[in-house]
């Protein structure tokens, strides 16, 4: 049971990947299907932006064009953005905290195989009769319109993996709570272990809204039910609410950790402690806190009156102020600093005016009656742009290079690295600024053409150019990772120098037990004042060597999954009446699911003991360390 | 912890739930998705108060006129009752009394049951008046709701049974007191969530 590593056949990594329990292996799961389905995102990404390259296009027809734009943004917000984000949170949380897993391993697999199965048959609504065309939003006046069965497969697609998100934040919120090491205090815990915790609580408290409203939404188009049909004296704008009272907090949930990681970046790369440690600590929180009360800011325009728009206009102004305080505290943490530019640095520099710049806009549209006038105009596209992908997608490259050596041992090629910023950085402030002045100009969005007498054709070309310039950075970003794979220089514990916190205190990757000794935590950036004392170690130790505990991998979170899969599609025909075999497929799929459920309940799952003699003989077996 | 540690009353834990570590996660990843599920209710609450009495112009049906408090009064009692009863059986586990507790939790799968089957008549009882789930706005969230709520309580009893019969021959250990107590937490929970259904539906349904 020794962890040196052996080579394996094919076949038997396939299966350790579909068995692991173990946060880290995990991690490099969220982080290929992440990426897998950035990729389809982004592909949409062009196509949209090749139709809208010149008046009157007809490369995409008016249907087409509205399932693209749908499947771009569900997939870019729930299979893309939060799956990598969900994959650092698993790579490096418990690393920071001193923990050998997260609390839950079991369910941990079994959340990344919820998102998995989900986000597939979501997409195979592609090839199997149309996909979903009512926006991201799925606002239920369009959605209950929608022929065919593409709405079904946002709703069921969305719900199995919204699942497996709320396990997944679960999981992290009771493993920060229960399982940080001795001495590894709240007010110790790296940034990115705290954003990662506020983003938690917000799945926990946001997704069920989006859980109920999805279910209305099923039974309304497929059981005849009455919640949003008006002639039945239902009501449409039940689920804009429960649709924004999720949506909200869900754009918080994606830029926490964002904050988390460049927060990260700017201490390390300033080699300087983190300005306003504590002031960035509760702004994180009060962010999470306020997340809730602005929902409404996206309805201003239903006409929920002049008081309620009053309210909400107001708080969410008052977000801007956290959020505020974190941009001068990054600020004076870069101020007086040793700084290194390297990739991940240089990403973190351009994220805080491109983040600025999609902070004023929000601001700007929280303003009422001013968002009378923007509301659903391209100015609204270019906001939200600013800050996911000035924000979020920006932290999520500077991310792939700054983890990338813990969790594959090999780094990045920085001169590729600072090819593809450039192209992507360039291309992306071409393409989204410009569709501020679109918008003045009155383009709505969500429309699949243009004329050519309205003015709007220079601009949608530029804006077009600069997509093919971010394409270009990405499949730079792509030959990096092929290149950085078969080149396979290994790694030492550090391999950036300036490490703060544990997580570079340990190999890199780390053995699959992470801490042969759980260490004793003496204070804030604990492995820098170590490094600082002339610890050669790295850490000091809170026990003496002796017999882990771990748990056992399990086939069965993917099997329930699958049970999930399978049953979905069954639900989603089994009331047609020329598919006899969907009722069949139904019971078949949910009998897996409960059946493995049952299974896991009743068989006892104790897990097993690494021997002190397995430890030391791993220890001199020589895996990698020291640099 | 080693499964196959022989207990007495006198060496077992005072809280054998968090006893371990394992048992101090579920503990709190527990009460965590109560807080979901918390959030859940809260907003099919929300949607039935939304669309109480709406329908189709010239519905017949109302909350004032369709609800009798006295069924569903004698199903909060026995409810009730059965979430005391699940106290008992968590008070024999404490003391590592296994018989007692079978008993108990026995008794309190009963009365679950006859809760659910008086549901089952209930919703029955209206789908003949005509109230049918696709009959109006009214009726898709009243059955949504409350049969949400049913479906936990189905769930609550599956776990118990699942748990009563794993467990018959081999007694109480550390490994599956947490998941005892975590089931009759959740039971409390199906209980708390009832009381405002009865409130938010029934009695102020039929008070108008
Ligand atoms: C990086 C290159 C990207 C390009 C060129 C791009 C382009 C576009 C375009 C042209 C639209 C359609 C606007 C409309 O007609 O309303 C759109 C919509 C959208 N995009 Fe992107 N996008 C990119 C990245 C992202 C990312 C990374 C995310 C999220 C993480 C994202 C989220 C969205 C959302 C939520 C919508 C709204 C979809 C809807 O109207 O339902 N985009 N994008
Ligand atoms: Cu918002």
């Amino acid at each position: 049971m020794s962890s040196i590593a052996q080579k394996k056949g094919f076949g038997a990594t396939i299966w350790d990947f579909m068995t692991t329990v173990d946060h880290k292996k995990i991690a490099i799961l969220y982080l290929i299907s992440g990426g897998f389905f950035f990729l389809v995102g982004g592909i949409e990404a062009m196509l949209i932006r090749i139709q809208l390259a010149k008046a009157g296009n007809d490369f995409l027809s008016a249907g087409t064009y509205n399932e693209i734009i749908t499947m771009h943004g569900t997939t870019m917000i729930f299979l893309a953005a939060m799956p990598i984000l969900l994959a650092f949170m698993n790579a490096i949380m418990p690393l920071q905290i001193g923990a050998r897993d997260v609390a839950f391993p079991f369910l941990n697999s079994l959340g990344f195989w919820l998102f998995f199965f989900g986000g597939i048959f979501l997409n195979l609504s592609w090839f199997m009769g149309g996909a979903p065309d009512a926006g991201w939003t799925n606002y239920a006046s369009l959605a209950l319109a929608s022929e065919g069965k593409g709405i079904d497969f946002y709703s069921l697609g969305l719900t199995i993996s919204g699942f497996g998100t709320l396990i997944a934040g679960i999981n992290f919120l009771v493993t920060i709570i229960n399982m940080r090491a001795p001495g590894m205090t709240y007010m110790r815990m790296p940034l990115f272990t705290w954003t990662t915790f506020v983003a938690s609580a917000l799945i926990l408290l946001a997704f069920p809204p989006l859980t109920v409203g999805l279910f209305f939404m099923v039974f309304d188009r497929m059981f005849d039910s009455n919640f949003f049909a008006v002639e039945m004296g239902g009501n449409t704008i039940i689920w804009e609410h429960l649709f924004w009272i999720f949506g909200h907090p869900e754009v918080y949930i994606l830029i926490l950790p964002a904050f988390g990681i460049f927060s990260e970046i700017f201490a390390i790369f300033s080699r300087k402690r983190l300005f306003g440690y504590t002031a960035l600590v509760f702004a994180t929180i009060l962010i999470g806190f306020y997340g809730f009360m602005v929902w409404a800011h996206h309805m201003f325009t239903v006409g929920l009156g002049p008081t309620a728009n009053a309210v909400f206009a107001l708080a969410t102004m008052i977000i801007a102020v956290p959020t505020g305080i974190k941009i001068f505290n990054w600020l004076l943490t870069i101020w007086g600093g040793n700084i290194s530019f390297t990739v991940p640095m240089i990403y973190a520099v351009a994220f805080i005016p491109s983040f600025v710049a999609g902070g004023v806009t929000g601001v700007m549209q929280a303003i009422a009656p001013l968002d009378y006038q923007l509301h659903d105009s391209y100015f609204i596209v270019a906001h939200f742009h600013y800050v996911i992908v000035g924000g979020v997608v920006l932290a999520i490259l500077a991310g792939t290079h700054l983890y990338w050596p813990k969790m594959f041992g090999t780094m990045l090629s920085e001169k590729l690295g600072k090819w593809t910023f450039w192209f992507f950085f360039i291309g992306f402030h071409l393409t989204f600024f410009i569709q501020h002045f679109l918008g003045l100009m009155g383009m709505p969005r969500r429309v699949y053409t243009f004329g050519a007498d309205q003015g709007w054709d220079l601009f949608n070309a530029i804006s077009s150019a600069g997509a093919v310039l971010m394409a270009i950075g990405i499949i730079i970003l792509l030959v990096n990772v092929v290149m950085t794979t078969i080149k396979n220089e290994r790694v030492g514990n550090d391999p950036w120098g300036d490490g703060r916190t544990l997580e570079w205190a340990i190999p890199s990757p780390p053995p699959f037990y992470n801490f042969a000794q759980t260490p004793l935590v003496r204070g804030l950036d604990t492995f820098w004042i170590e490094k600082m004392e002339g610890n050669k170690k790295g850490m000091i130790f809170a026990e003496p060597l002796g017999d882990i505990h771990m748990p056992n991998n399990s086939f069965i979170p993917f099997v329930i999954s699958l049970g999930m899969f399978i049953a979905s599609f069954g639900a989603l025909y089994f009331l047609d009446d020329d598919k006899p075999w969907a009722l069949p497929v139904l019971i078949i799929g949910l009998l897996i699911t409960f059946g493995s459920m049952l299974v896991r309940s009743l068989k006892d799952d104790l897990g097993f003991h690494i021997t002190k003699a397995e430890l030391l003989e791993d220890a001199k077996g020589g895996k990698t360390d020291g640099h | 912890m080693d499964i196959n540690q022989k207990y007495t009353p006198q060496s077992w834990p005072d809280h054998p739930e968090t006893a371990t570590m394992e048992g101090k996660n579920k503990f709190i990843g527990f009460w965590l998705l109560l807080a979901a599920e918390t959030v859940t209710f809260a907003s099919l609450f929300a949607t039935y108060l939304a669309l109480k009495d709406k329908g189709p112009s010239g519905m017949e049906f109302s909350a004032a006129g369709l609800f009798e408090l006295p069924l569903v009064f004698a199903m909060t009692m026995i409810l009730l009752t059965s979430s005391l009863t699940s106290v008992y059986a968590m008070y024999h586990m404490k003391n590592h009394n296994f018989k007692a507790m079978q008993a108990w939790l026995g008794i309190t799968v009963l009365l679950g049951a006859t809760f659910l089957g008086l549901e089952i008549y209930e919703f029955n009882h209206y789908v003949h008046l005509g109230f049918g789930f696709t009959n109006s706005a009214f009726s898709s969230a009243f059955y949504v709701l409350v049969g949400t709520h049913g479906a936990h309580v189905l769930f609550g009893l599956s776990w118990f049974i699942a748990l009563m019969l794993r467990n018959a021959k081999r007694g109480l250990n550390m490994y599956n007191a947490p998941k005892f107590y975590l089931a009759s937490l959740y039971w409390h929970f199906i209980d708390v969530v009832w009381v405002f259904i009865f409130t938010v539906v029934y009695l102020m349904g039929v008070i108008g």
